[in-house]
């Protein structure tokens, strides 16, 4: 008899792999992607296209520096790409772009020990990094917009019409505009399993009772900024965020009560990116007094 | 059903022998009988190398009050008594009989006659019968209530959760009889007040044909359950048809269940009618190097490779063999180790399904925490087990796991997660207390 396998059960795997779950967000992404070409032109795509591809080589080079297995192909560093990209404004000098994308994938992903590991989204520090270093050009909303007539973004001006932000006719950063392209999306991912209602409803809800409570009109705040966008692809980040339902209503509310109150009592109109990256900073807290209860367990 | 049901995982079904109704293979030339087949002591060999046995006779006396005995399951004589590697990795004492071909039975094996419970306890754990669903707990240990008053249910498993696995399916369509006698005389004897059979719907005859029965026991009701792997497991089972939880620490009989295998059912009625002990075994053959998937019933102790020679051999060259399922089976270290007990199923497959994906970094998706069946946090566990941290492997609870293999199946990163769960455990037993 020739020798055979021996291994610890089960024997069987299921088909869903990290790269099959990166590959269901990015086709999830798409659709802002599509409509943001609608909207801008071609530009987009060589926005996206130049955060890709520099996320993905500084995962390669921080991987070969530092001898690691290279894991480009598991597309988590394509994910940060598009989702950097999604977050900036659409005439933002290229060189910009790549350097959020090096942040984002070098220094907040890797150096904390690449996929799974990192404490903070790669892409919405990325995006924070380059808010703090070039704060001109990171809130033009105008440049490379075609029509040229938007010039600060609804929350900052608190005027647009409902449908115009639904669609995405308005002043933005790249992805965020088309609340409709982002809800699609949003769907797939709950059809494919990708990720589970509890944060984006936790977020949105949280946001929409809120502002209702402080008098503003809670419909426009949850189509205005980048929420839609935060809720849905930022805040659902399996690393940052908690690893269970409990958990991820937590972390939903806390994203949604700081966001209102940045937008509402805050110096900056949007609040979505910082009120993820301290939910992300909290997370450990989060997980540690939301661990489940298992069936039948004594008290400790 | 009001209660919430327990999350598990949509494992393939692969039910391929569900049509094979079982056949006894040919006797073997030889058997080798572990003398630890269940949970507890093992037995100690009453017979010595040289001595004549029949089919039926002991030849390993109960190790303990937690034990069964074992018995001839061949006629012939016992040619060796000797150390074996078994499935489980470890090696135990074995009896090798050389079979005489001619089956002869045991003068000593007769119906037994009992009058009360203490009687009927007795004679089951003389039968040697463990359970057969796949845990080998002494039968008669389970049933030794001490007040029948307290037993508000039992639970016949029939979910055969597992995939290929169809042995029981066989038990519930062939020896529907046995399994409803049986039932009556655990109820007769036991005092079950209720008993649910449950069913996993992916087998629509078994729960056709016992509702179609379930008049002739008394408070005889039939549960087809969703093909939710794994629906089988004893704690899950009880939860989902009768929505009690057993704490920590404690079994089944402390929240009035008695749970027990379709097979280990019928089997039970068989000897009480024959009083032929448990000597022969149905089992499910299957698997991608197989070359015709059956079911067989063969004697207890015949080697891996003399069933699968007896039902058509290898269609390719085994890489990968199996006792028991997909999700809970062990790996086998070659094809001579012997069947034993509670084996309800053996499997071979080709290369395609012998090795497993690499693991690669977790994270952190919580996809083994919804699959849990138990609520239990394994990629939590799995970091706690790596930094060896005791304090919270005690606190995630960890000695819960069933090891029913939801958290390692469904992980996207393909990590090990039962393995650290087992490693976990081992390492909390070895601690001080």
């Amino acid at each position: 008899m020739n020798e055979l396998y021996v291994s610890c059960s089960p024997h069987i795997r299921a088909k869903d792999s990290t790269q099959s779950i990166m590959r269901d967000v990015l086709i999830a992404l798409a659709p802002a992607l599509v409509a943001a070409v609608i909207h801008y032109g071609v530009r987009p795509i060589l926005l996206v296209a130049v955060c890709v591809v520099f996320a993905c080589l500084s995962e390669f080079v921080m991987e070969k520096l530092c001898k690691k297995p290279i894991t480009v192909t598991d597309l988590s560093a394509a994910v940060t790409g598009v989702l950097l990209a999604y977050n900036l404004p659409v005439g933002l000098p290229l060189w910009m772009a790549a350097l959020g994308a090096v942040a984002a994938v070098a220094f907040v992903k890797q150096l904390f020990g690449g996929i799974g590991q990192n404490f903070a989204n790669p892409a919405i520090t990325g995006r924070i990094i380059l808010l703090v270093s070039f704060a001109g050009r990171m809130t033009d909303w105008t440049t490379g917009y075609p029509d040229a007539v938007a010039g600060a973004t609804p929350l900052a001006s608190g005027t647009a019409d409902l449908g115009a932000l639904f669609l995405g006719r308005i002043g933005g950063s790249m992805g965020e505009t088309s609340k409709l392209a982002l809800l699609i999306g949003l769907v797939y991912l709950l059809v494919r399993r990708v990720i589970t209602w509890h944060t984006p409803v936790a977020f949105i809800g949280t946001v929409f009772v809120l502002t209702a409570l402080l008098g503003q009109n809670p419909v426009y705040q949850i189509l205005s900024g980048g929420l839609m966008l935060g809720a849905i692809f930022m805040a659902t980040d399996y690393a940052t965020t908690p690893s269970n339902s409990k958990g991820r209503i937590v972390f939903g509310i806390g994203c949604g009560l700081l966001t209102v109150l940045i937008r509402v009592f805050g110096s900056y109109p949007e609040g979505v990116s910082f009120a993820i990256l301290l939910m992300n900073i909290l997370t450990p807290h989060i997980e540690n007094f939301t661990e489940t209860k298992p069936l039948g367990g004594a008290e400790a | 059903m009001a209660i919430k049901r327990l999350s598990g995982a949509h494992v393939p079904h692969f039910k391929n022998t569900s049509r094979s109704a079982p056949v006894r293979i040919p006797v073997p030339a030889k058997v080798r009988i572990p003398m630890s087949m269940h949970i507890g002591a093992p037995c100690t060999p009453t017979v010595k190398v040289g001595d004549l046995v029949a089919v039926g006779q002991p030849i390993g006396e109960a190790g303990g009050f937690v034990s069964a005995p074992i018995h001839a399951s061949v006629s012939g004589k016992v040619t060796a008594i000797e150390d074996f590697l078994l499935a489980t990795g470890s090696k135990a004492k074995c009896v090798v009989i050389e079979s005489d071909g001619e089956q002869t039975v045991w003068e000593g094996v007769k119906p037994p006659v009992v009058q009360d419970t203490a009687g009927f306890v007795a004679a089951v754990r003389e039968s040697g019968l463990v359970g057969l669903g796949g845990a080998g707990f002494p039968t008669g240990v389970k049933l030794s209530v001490k007040d029948p008053s307290q037993v508000d249910y039992l639970l016949i498993n029939g979910a055969e959760c597992e995939p290929y696995i169809t042995s029981d399916e066989q038990t519930m369509l062939h020896d529907t009889d046995y399994v409803l006698k049986g039932a009556a005389l655990v109820k007769k004897y036991v005092g079950a007040k209720n008993i649910i059979i449950g069913i996993e719907d992916n087998k629509p005859e078994a729960i056709q044909l016992f509702e179609s029965r379930k008049g002739e026991v008394e408070n005889f009701s039939v549960a087809a359950m969703p093909s939710m792997y794994p629906q089988g497991g004893e704690k899950v089972l009880i939860y989902n048809l009768t929505g009690r939880i057993v704490a920590e620490g404690k079994l089944p009989l402390d929240v009035g269940c008695i749970v027990m295998n379709v097979t280990s059912l019928a089997f039970l009625a068989k000897y009480f009618e024959t009083g032929m002990p448990l000597v022969e075994k149905c089992l499910t053959i299957d698997g991608t190097a197989v070359a015709n998937p059956c079911n067989v019933i063969a004697p207890i102790g015949t080697s891996v490779h003399d069933i699968i020679e007896a039902c058509g051999g290898y269609k390719t060259e085994p890489k990968k063999m199996l006792y028991g399922g997909l999700m809970m089976g062990m790996s086998l270290p070659g094809d001579e180790v012997p069947m034993v007990k509670n084996n309800n199923a053996i499997l071979a497959f080709a290369e395609d399904m012998a090795v497993l994906p690499e693991p690669s970094a977790c994270i952190n998706c919580g996809r083994c925490i919804q699959a849990c069946p138990l609520n239990l946090m394994p990629n939590r566990i799995n970091r706690a087990y790596q930094n060896r941290d005791v304090e919270a492997l005690k606190r995630l609870k960890v000695t819960l796991c069933m090891e029913c293999g939801c958290c390692s199946f469904v992980c996207p990163a393909k990590r090990e997660l039962v393995l650290t769960n087992k490693l976990s455990k081992a390492f909390l037993r070895e601690q001080p207390k």
